[in-house]
């Protein structure tokens, strides 16, 4: 399992890549194979404003739903539309085109109280 | 957490295992939805040797199996099995289970996270009958093959005539060296086999590997309680603890083909016949959500004109139909194939249809 050292956590189990003020999100490979096969991904409408720590959409997979939690506190910039149909590609690539959505970030600040790479591995035991 | 004499193939294989019933099982090896086209296409095998089974036996066996359980047990020939169900006097399911009549004694099978209660629920019916009652579960490993593939995979490594065999019977043969029963039953409404054996890591492990290999040229897969799970949705089969409960009855959950009211004395009789006369007040449906965004889940309300009028019990996406399938219990008059009805779906209503089940056909 990889957990790249470029990205922030959480202990939900998102990842966010910070370029300039937006940050991307996703959830991590950890949280794709617990869940198991995605057939679904229900993400926020562009121009909402998400805070920290609040759900901003669910995630079904085949034997249960998730909720999806913001890293950060932000506006949507954009949502990964491919995501609508092939739901899959959290699962085959959780970190790159299985991305969910673009936040444009409030208070970088925040950052500072995410998990890097390192605490992410421990919170999770791998 | 109690292995399977397979938990180390598991690992080796690299499955998720998670604790089911207090056993280590794998839930899953190269994906659920991988592993349900495998079964639905070729063939599969499944560890449930989590499951239990109960031996009965002594001159009274049949009258106790008839006592606590719905089904006719006394139309079994050996060499046969059959669907069943155990109630408690309130018509409540204990469990539902499969009873073998063997030569000389029954052989029932039961949900492993029922195994304990369902063991002291049949001892204290006990009283008066000339029978004893055996917990065999731990001595005995269960493989299930199941698919269309399953029948020439295991014709490979048994003298006995697979193909001769109608569904619900079984065999007492030999398989990749080792005796066992070998029975025509499964749980996925396809072609296959379930196959009891000693439950020792070696002979486990051998039966394991033939079966394997055997079921090579026709891409045989390990298939985990996830696949398990769509399958038997798909098939409209119930799950205990999802669908069927102590608080249900069998004949509103369709089960009253395995529920022979004509039979003398069995526990919960009396009221069955009581409710089939009344009739019931609401019934286990399928239904499909074709708005295909949205996907059922056990304990969501069921609303129909703003009024709640059901339950969903089970729900996932069918993996063949790739929409939403479900099931769960409504108000009988919402209980007729094309009512609608409303899931309601994380604070959303969600429109669905009920349809008769299965929702594949086999």
């Amino acid at each position: 399992m990889t957990f790249p050292e470029n990205l922030k956590y959480t202990k939900d189990h998102e990842w966010i890549r910070v370029e300039g003020d937006t940050g991307i999100v996703g959830i991590t490979e950890y949280a794709q194979g617990e869940l198991g096969d995605v057939v679904f991904v229900e993400l926020p409408q562009i121009g909402k404003q998400v805070n920290n720590g609040d759900s901003f959409g669910t995630i079904e997979a085949v034997k249960a739903v998730s909720d999806l939690f913001a890293p950060i506190t932000g506006e949507v910039a954009e949502i990964n539309i491919e995501l609508e149909k092939a739901p899959e590609l959290v699962n085959k690539d959780p970190y790159g085109k299985g991305w969910m959505l673009k936040l444009k970030i409030t208070n970088k600040s925040e950052l500072d109280g995410l998990l890097d790479a390192k605490a992410y591995r421990e919170l999770i035991g791998k | 957490m109690k292995p399977t004499a397979f938990n180390s193939i598991h690992k080796k294989l690299g499955a998720k295992l998670v604790e089911f019933a207090g056993f280590e099982m794998p839930v899953q090896y190269s994906g659920i939805i991988d592993e349900h086209r495998a079964v639905r296409t070729t063939v599969g095998m499944f560890d449930v040797s989590h499951m239990g089974e109960f031996k009965i036996t002594g001159p009274d066996a049949l009258a106790l199996v008839q006592k606590v359980t719905t089904n006719d047990a006394s139309k079994l020939s050996e060499g046969k099995v059959q669907y069943s169900a155990m109630c408690y006097q309130d018509g409540g399911i204990v469990d539902d289970l499969l009873v073998y009549r063997m030569k000389d004694h029954f052989m029932l099978v039961v949900n492993a996270a029922n195994l304990q209660k369902d063991f002291n629920w049949i001892k204290s019916n006990m009283d008066g009958f000339n029978a004893q009652l055996e917990d065999q579960s731990d001595g005995i490993s269960l493989l299930a093959v199941q698919g269309s593939k399953s029948l020439a995979t295991l014709q490979k490594l048994t003298g006995s005539n697979l193909s001769a065999m109608p569904y619900y019977s079984f065999v007492q043969g030999n398989l990749a060296g080792i005796d066992m029963i070998i029975s025509r039953t499964g749980y996925t409404g396809e072609l296959g086999f379930e196959l009891y054996f000693d439950s020792s890591i070696a002979v486990s492990e051998r039966v394991w590997n033939a079966i394997m290999e055997a079921g090579k040229e026709f891409d045989i897969k390990p298939i985990g309680l996830g696949a398990r799970d769509t399958l038997r949705l798909e098939m409209g089969f119930c799950l205990y603890g999802n669908d069927i409960d102590q608080t249900t009855n069998p004949l509103e959950a369709g089960l009253g083909w395995i529920t022979k009211l004509e039979k003398n004395n069995f526990n919960s009789r009396d009221v069955l016949l009581e409710i089939k006369k009344k009739g019931i007040s609401r019934k286990l449906v399928g239904f499909v959500i074709e708005d295909d965004r949205a996907f059922p889940r056990h304990g969501y309300n069921i609303k129909s004109n703003g009024q709640k009028i059901g339950v969903v019990t089970s729900g996932t996406v069918s993996p063949i139909l790739g929409t939403a399938i479900g099931m769960g219990y409504v108000s009988t008059e919402y209980g007729q194939p094309g009512s609608a009805l409303n899931i309601m779906i994380r604070n959303k209503e969600v429109t669905a249809k009920v349809v008769k089940i299965p929702f594949i056909q086999r």
